[in-house]
């Protein structure tokens, strides 16, 4: 294989097919490239998304939803819980199926796919990235490209490459480790979160139930608090499942981290065009990246078709997908930022404080958008930067963000 | 000098996305560390979810 495509797609997750897909109906010749043997597995996600916001790319299909959620609970320090009224379904997805699903829209509309196949450089022309190298199942393949598109995860090397800064600071990720259990009581109805220092420093333990006595239990903790502290989330989530879900079996250990960053300064530079993951487009409180990365793979993908068709795929031209995504979802996520931040200030008295203040309010007023307010009004230092902004924003952020 | 148990990684790749000088490589299932590149730094040694890499103190020999 010694081809020349339109596009080439680093990473089959779910950024990378969106991408390869929107690319591919625009008319491109697209090869998406994932270094895995398999599309799907191994899942490394809580597999948690709103079910408005993935209807904004994809159509819901019963094969990859596990279980539909009704509502949030949070738990406070001291194990208040603390309900969120929201009209906002959930889903469970199932990611396996998913990302498979997904891929093969990519192929139906007629994109190239190949899988174990490791992308390990760059080429380049006059200084524009001009294709990919990679290696599959003994062979070298070198493949030129009017676009490169690096869908390639948080360890994304394709934008360091290309000269973008993706370094991620320590306090930038979670790290994080989940144990699928098997055979235990949960409510399918909730996605619970468990706040505290003690459970997951500069983090939280989730609870996802994915029907049938199974649910993703994980948690991630900031790395800066994992360098600080010495200890590793796999140590905390041992701690977590022995108080909660003692002897379960584990049916799946999943490890992973999840970069809660701002959207990099830079994610396309000549010929090359980063997205999700890779390109920081992670909600930073919520850790949630599968939709946003979706949407961001839609635009660059429907960008990347007319810069094509347009003859022109230079930085300039590739910027309106940065445009478009800070339009659509990354000044959200410079909200979000902050909000991590000051959430991760929090002691846990604080936090039962808030928790305590919040359950006095009327039940149909305990919205996630009212949970934040009380919460600023413990940090007031805050209230400037965040609550002004807040009061349009947010809840049509949260709603498509978390 | 940072060690991979092996035996341990999950191949998740945590630590190739602090990595300052961006020496470790991620396979599908196999992960290199350019000894000559790593400047000893240990953010991917705090990062890693399950202890897999360790630093090991040397002070000339450099083992592949």
């Amino acid at each position: 294989m010694n081809e020349r495509y339109d596009v080439v797609v680093v990473g089959a997750g779910p950024a990378g097919s969106v991408a390869a897909w929107h690319a591919a109906i625009g008319g491109a010749k697209v090869l998406l490239l994932e270094k895995d043997r398999d599309i799907g597995p191994p899942v490394r996600c809580a597999e948690g998304v709103a079910a408005d916001s993935l209807k904004l790319v994809v159509e819901p299909d019963k094969s990859f939803i596990q279980n539909e959620i009704e509502g949030l609970r949070l738990y406070a320090p001291n194990g208040q819980m603390v309900p969120l009224i929201s009209d906002d379904r959930g889903y469970i997805l199932n990611r396996k199926v998913f990302d498979w699903y997904l891929a093969q829209l990519a192929a139906k509309a007629g994109a190239d796919v190949r899988t174990k196949a490791y992308v390990n450089g760059l080429l380049f022309e006059d200084g524009h990235v001009a294709g990919v190298t990679f290696q599959s199942l003994g062979k070298t393949f070198r493949v030129h490209s009017k676009i490169v598109i690096g869908a390639d995860g948080v360890e994304s090397r394709v934008g360091r490459w290309a000269g973008l800064r993706t370094q991620l600071k320590l306090k930038d990720i979670e790290t994080c480790v989940q144990f699928t259990l098997g055979n235990i009581e949960v409510d399918r109805r909730y996605c619970d979160f468990y706040f505290s220092r003690n459970l997951a420093p500069g983090g939280y333990v989730w609870v996802f139930p994915k029907g049938d006595g199974t649910a993703n239990v994980g948690l991630g903790i900031s790395g800066l608090e994992a360098q600080k502290l010495g200890r590793s989330p796999i140590s905390y989530l041992r701690d977590f499942v022995e108080q909660k879900f003692p002897g379960a079996p584990v049916i799946t250990t999943t490890i992973g981290g999840v970069p809660v960053a701002k959207t990099l300064k830079r994610i396309v530079t000549s010929g090359l065009m980063l997205v999700g993951d890779a390109a920081r487009q992670v909600n930073p409180v919520s850790g949630g990246g599968i939709v946003s990365g979706m949407i961001a793979g839609k635009i660059a993908g429907q960008i990347a078709a007319e810069a094509v068709r347009a003859g022109d795929t230079s930085e300039k031209f590739l910027k309106r997908y940065e445009k478009e995504w800070h339009k659509a979802e990354g000044r959200n996520h410079e909200i979000f930022y902050r909000v991590k931040e000051a959430i991760h200030r929090f002691t846990d008295d604080e936090l039962n404080a808030i928790a305590s203040s919040f359950l006095e309010l009327p039940e149909g007023e305990r919205t996630l958008v009212n949970l934040f307010k009380i919460a600023l009004k413990q940090k007031p230092s805050l209230i400037l930067d965040v609550f002004a902004i807040f009061k349009d924003q947010a809840k049509s952020a949260m709603r498509a963000s978390v | 000098m940072i060690l991979v148990r092996e035996d341990l990684c999950d191949f998740c790749g945590v630590c190739v996305s602090v990595c300052p000088p961006d020496c470790i490589e991620l396979r599908e299932a196999e992960i290199r560390i350019d000894h000559e590149a790593c400047t000893e730094c240990k953010l991917c040694v705090y990062v890693c979810p399950v202890e897999t890499l360790e630093y090991v103190e040397t002070s000339h020999e450099r083992a592949v």
